[in-house]
């Protein structure tokens, strides 16, 4: 059988897959603090018999985009956005650290301050717990200061501090979760140049005009494979003309 | 089939349920006492078709693996329980809460729901009631000859009756806290419902122990910010049609695939 059609059929194939990543870009186009993935494409020589003509194209997410989002005013108490770089540290189920940037937190009824999707954000010394307040207030820094309930303004309390961290770029991975992890396993401490904007949240950083052109060059690209597959049938189709006996 | 076009379909229904949160919040933009809602989404997992770091060989690994997400959720809606704008209405029977608080009235089914909508009537038995006809909890019964009512910042109800000058005190209102207003479960009627996110209800006498004031003769209107709902439907709308161009891309590369091969 030709090889070109296989070869055509794997870079098809590939090209759905990056058309699935888009894909999940432009859905996550809402999602607060979500961070783009970038694909690309690698080749791959096919080693076997024969001269070494053939590289099979391999989609990959190489990176992700760690551009800030646009920041949006919420004047929620317990919304903040990270002005700049840097994350906000949760501990995931499994005990571990993870870092995010979607920073829409809550509290659950024993006080304990949550992000959106229920894990506990922790700050200096562990998780914050939040007692019955009248007012929470998050400063620039990540200091969580409550006017507790039953008593005046006069009495202002720090409750802790979120742990705002600013590991490098290169070294963190997307989980299957969506928060990012080191690579490296090293422990990133508070670094005190992160600041926080409060009452604001960080949208996606997808630039949909860029992906939405991405998608349209993708769909193309798959044209072309799907063109090539057909060329290939042609071809076989001549050769089979010559053969045949009139 | 076309991973793409699934992924596509999350956005589409996502930005679907944020259409009707927001139509929702639009359509109650004067109801006494409502807490706007907002949609929280989250990505939804990765699924990792070549892991970053594998062997690529013997002697050397993938520089960069294949993450493909697969799209979008809702993960909640969850009210905001901020002070709505507070109208003057003169009616003696209407109460707004300056500050945390929600009234306890009781349902027909024996529980208690609570609610920020201070527009109560009498019902025959002059007994206090939302506008539901549910009675607020602990009960408060204005005798027939009352004349005029006068209600409290501490919620002390007192009515002059008829052919007396000193006002008695007919009862109290009493307004509840929670430890986590957000974890209220909206039931509509204006009522919210006590959960397990929400922690249990803590009475308290309005104006003391951080609970807010009752201002008597006034509404709580509704929390609904209408610049910033009519934004977030035009930034819905247009989000909804990038992931239907993403589906009719999709559907344009399958259709390709179909007529040529």
């Amino acid at each position: 059988m030709d090889r070109m059609a296989y070869i055509a059929m794997t870079g098809a194939r590939q090209t759905e897959l990056a058309q699935a990543v888009t894909s999940n870009n432009l859905a996550n186009i809402s999602t607060t603090g979500f961070r783009a993935d970038l694909h690309g494409f690698r080749s791959l020589q096919v080693a076997g018999e024969g001269a070494s003509t053939r590289h099979n194209a391999i989609a990959e997410t190489y990176a992700t985009d760690f551009s800030p989002g646009a920041t949006v005013t919420t004047e929620r108490d317990l919304d903040v956005a990270i002005a700049g770089q840097g994350f906000l540290v949760v501990q995931t189920a499994d005990g571990g650290e993870a870092y995010t940037r979607a920073g829409d937190l809550r509290t659950n009824s024993a006080g304990q301050l949550l992000t959106a999707k229920g894990d506990p954000v922790l700050g200096d010394s562990g998780p914050i717990a939040i007692p019955p307040s009248t007012s929470i207030t998050i400063g620039t820094d990540g200091t969580v200061s409550v006017q507790v309930l039953g008593q005046g303004p006069q009495t202002l309390a720090a409750v802790g501090r979120l742990r705002l961290v600013n590991p490098p770029l290169a070294s963190l991975e997307k989980g299957a979760d969506g928060l990012f992890r080191r690579t490296d396993g090293e422990a990133s401490p508070a670094d005190a140049s992160v600041k926080l904007t409060p009452g604001a949240l960080e949208t996606s950083n997808v630039n949909v005009a860029e992906t939405l052109v991405t998608m349209i060059s993708l769909a193309r690209q798959y044209e072309l494979q799907v063109k090539t597959m057909t060329t290939a049938e042609e071809n076989a189709d001549a050769a089979a003309g010559l053969l045949r006996i009139r | 089939m076309n991973q793409a076009l699934w992924v596509a379909k999350t956005g589409l229904d996502a930005q679907q349920t944020r259409m009707t949160v927001v139509s929702n919040n639009l359509a109650n933009v004067n109801t006494n006492g409502f807490k706007r809602g907002r949609v929280v989404f989250e990505d939804l997992i990765y699924q990792n078709q070549r892991q970053v770091g594998g062997q690529s060989s013997q002697n050397t690994v993938l520089p960069s693996g294949l993450n493909v997400g697969t799209g979008v959720r809702v993960v909640a809606t969850e009210q905001l329980h901020t002070q709505g704008s507070i109208l003057q209405t003169e009616n003696s029977l209407d109460m707004a809460i300056l500050g945390r608080g929600y009234f306890q009235v009781l349902l027909p089914d024996a529980t208690l729901g609570y609610t920020r909508d201070g527009a109560f009537q009498q019902d025959a038995q002059g007994q206090i009631v939302t506008a539901s006809g549910y009675p607020i909890q602990p009960p408060v019964t204005l005798p027939p000859q009352t004349q005029s009512i006068t209600i409290g910042v501490d919620g002390t109800v007192s009515a002059t009756l008829q052919g007396q000058s000193a006002p008695v005190q007919v009862g109290t209102i009493q307004t509840v806290d929670f430890v986590n207003p957000v974890g209220l479960q909206p039931r509509g009627e204006n009522l919210y419902l006590e959960t397990v996110a929400s922690g249990t209800a803590q009475p308290g006498t309005p104006g003391l122990n951080g609970l807010g004031g009752i201002q008597q003769g006034a509404l709580e209107g509704s929390n609904v910010n209408v610049v910033e709902e009519l934004v977030n439907m035009i930034e819905t709308q247009r989000a909804y049609e990038m992931n239907s161009k993403a589906i009719s891309t999709n559907d344009q590369m399958l259709q390709f695939l179909n007529n040529n091969i």
